[in-house]
């Protein structure tokens, strides 16, 4: 178990490595030249080449790629073009809001979608069943922003029972934490919801024809038992990696979400980067979220062995 | 994506063999379609928005960037049936215009993402050192979220609708690539192929005729899902702000510039966002469809 363990943790380093050479790449071609920016509109070119120096901008591609990964390692993901602040300090400054709205999407997208996929591969062929399909492939198709304009509509503007937009942190109370962040939780959640919904339902369709299952009828286990324990456990692995997969929709999504309800979170500050192109942030923002993303896949990876003690690597 | 089909309560009938005459094919066709009726909803909701797409200036609109500053933010009407924006512009015929963008932008990623995944997907497939060099990049590529791929691209270019095809082409073609690799590298093990290669079969025969007609199922569906994926990434884009050039009326933009007024006047974005939904869910109900009727056990793969 253990060596398994630190074998998947080794192979996800050259995943991250790569990443961080795409991510590098990005700012290395970015336009603009900011030995040319510092030195100003009256420099000479012998100025520029100076500055250029002196800021180690003459140097191979690779060697200033290993600089700049030493630096990250560290925690410095350099220096905002437009705000002249650090990355990582703009980054901690916004990352609660983010962190609170995938972690509460991910609570609610989890405890809907999964009974309910067990629910309609349990009653398949039913209107229960067709009636779920039929949500989850609405919910597929239907784009963030426009899930999150429906719902502030409907439940703020019309029903004005939630606030429209903004965010209240934890540490001011649950309850105006929870209705600030439910309208976009739901906005978010909904495809990730559909993709879990799915695949839940096709894996439980599979496991529920298996004999272990028939056996479990015969000898009189509880129908609750057999689909939340027999079988729910059997067809763990592949929802648990759509969960790892889907998360993707979650970090991109989440972009989306905050700009409708305007929440002040990683996805605004990407969001301002991209307008003032502002490419230390967008790269700093990248890589984090495809970090988080990776660590998230290592997660479910490590996860396989405990909901199926077969797998190992 | 996943196994889901609207009609699971029919049975998918064992193929025919090949020796049965010609005309039984059309029958095959037809009814694959009836038992798959999901393939003719989504294909008709999609024809009629290629028609609208291509017959926009024959629909009673009007110029999609005229302004009218006397005639801003106005309700739906008989003069502007969809109301106006705050410039003035007729939301009717800009979401008729838009459907242009949304289409290109979906037809144009998945014929990219699948010419440029399938090629570099067989090459990885029989040559094993670039095998591995090819699907270690894929990794990389696939660990960064899509739609956060194509808005750092986006970054580094000017906004124009080529560029956003290619952005999103970038963000989605390794995904065709690591499913054709599967293909081969499956299919490599059957017999036929084994035998193929034995007998001295030169590589690309193997390809032409053995490898791409059965990766040509499981690639059309992939494609139809990532038609739909690209068009929401183009509305994403261009909803943010990174996407297609202002200028150009597209399904993201209406709606990004619909944005600031929304809560007084919610029509102008909601009727770009009725038809972007209608077109991504008719194109994913196509992918399922095709995907069912196909190949049953596709389900598992994708």
């Amino acid at each position: 178990m253990l060596a398994y363990f630190f074998r998947r943790v080794l192979a996800t380093i050259p995943v991250v490595l790569m990443v961080a050479l795409f991510v590098f790449s990005l700012l290395y071609i970015a336009p603009g030249d900011p030995a040319a920016i510092i030195a100003g509109d009256q420099a000479t070119p012998d100025d520029v080449e100076r500055i250029r120096a002196s800021l180690g901008l003459d140097r191979p591609f690779l060697v200033r790629f290993f600089e700049w990964l030493w630096n990250v390692m560290r925690g410095d993901l350099g220096t905002s073009i437009f705000t002249n602040l650090s990355v990582t300090h703009m980054i901690s400054q916004r990352i609660e809001p983010t962190l609170s709205l995938m972690t509460l999407t991910l609570i609610l997208s989890l405890s809907f979608a999964i009974p309910m996929g067990v629910i309609a591969a349990w009653k398949h062929g039913t209107m229960i069943d067709r009636v779920v399909m039929t949500v989850a492939v609405f919910g597929y198709s239907t784009p963030v922003f426009v899930v999150g304009y429906l719902l502030a509509y409907l439940f703020a503007l019309q029903l004005d029972w939630l606030p429209v937009q903004g965010f209240t942190s934890i540490s001011q109370g649950l309850g105006p934490f929870l209705r600030n962040l439910i309208l976009p939780a739901v906005a978010l959640g909904l495809i990730y919801m559909a993709l879990i919904a799915r695949i839940t339902r096709a894996t439980m369709l599979d496991v529920l024809s298996q004999d272990y299952v028939r056996t479990a009828k015969a000898k009189g286990v509880a129908q609750k038992g057999i689909l939340f324990v027999h079988a729910l456990k059997n067809a763990a692995v592949p929802i648990v990696t759509i969960v790892g997969i889907g998360f993707a929709t979650l970090i991109g999504g989440s972009v989306v979400t905050e700009s409708v309800f305007a929440i002040p979170g990683l996805g605004r500050l990407t969001v301002d980067a991209i307008l003032r192109r502002d490419y230390p942030v967008i790269q700093g923002v990248v890589l984090l979220f495809s970090f988080i993303y990776v660590v998230v896949n290592l997660v479910v990876d490590l996860l396989y062995t405990v909901f199926d003690p077969r797998i190992r690597y | 994506m996943s196994a889901f089909t609207l009609n699971d309560g029919h049975a998918v009938a064992p193929d025919l063999p090949d020796v049965l005459p010609e005309p039984k094919q059309r029958g095959r066709i037809m009814g694959a379609i009836y038992r798959h009726p999901t393939i003719a909803l989504g294909g008709t909701v999609l024809t009629l928005m290629v028609l609208i797409a291509i017959f926009a200036p024959l629909l009673f609109t009007v110029d999609p960037t005229a302004l009218a500053p006397a005639k801003r933010t106005r309700a739906p009407s008989a003069q502007f049936w969809f109301g106006s924006d705050m410039l003035g512009r007729d939301v009717y015929s800009r979401v008729l215009y838009g459907s242009r963008v949304s289409l290109q932008v979906g037809f144009g990623v998945a014929l990219f993402a699948s010419v440029i995944g399938t090629t570099l997907g067989l090459i990885a497939g029989f040559t094993r050192w670039v095998d591995t060099i090819v699907m270690r990049v894929m990794d990389g590529l696939m660990s960064i979220p899509a739609i956060l791929l194509a808005i750092a691209l986006m970054a580094l270019t000017r906004a124009s609708m080529k560029n956003v095809i290619i952005a999103i082409t970038v963000a989605e073609f390794p995904r065709v690539c690591r499913l054709v690799r599967g293909v081969v590298l499956s299919l490599r093990e059957q017999p036929y192929v084994e035998a193929a290669i034995a007998s001295g079969t030169r590589i690309p025969v193997i390809i032409w005729k053995h490898i791409l007609p059965n990766t040509l199922a499981p690639l059309m569906v992939q494609a139809t899902f990532i038609c739909a994926s690209a068009m929401i990434a183009e509305a994403t884009l261009s909803f943010l702000g990174a996407g297609t050039p202002p200028i150009i009326p597209s399904w993201g933009n209406i709606m990004a510039e619909g944005r600031a007024l929304w809560q007084v006047k919610p029509y102008i974005v909601f009727f770009p966002a009725i038809f972007l939904c209608l077109t991504v869910l008719a194109v994913n109900m196509l992918g399922d469809g095709l995907r069912d009727a196909l190949d049953p056990r596709l389900a598992k793969r994708l």
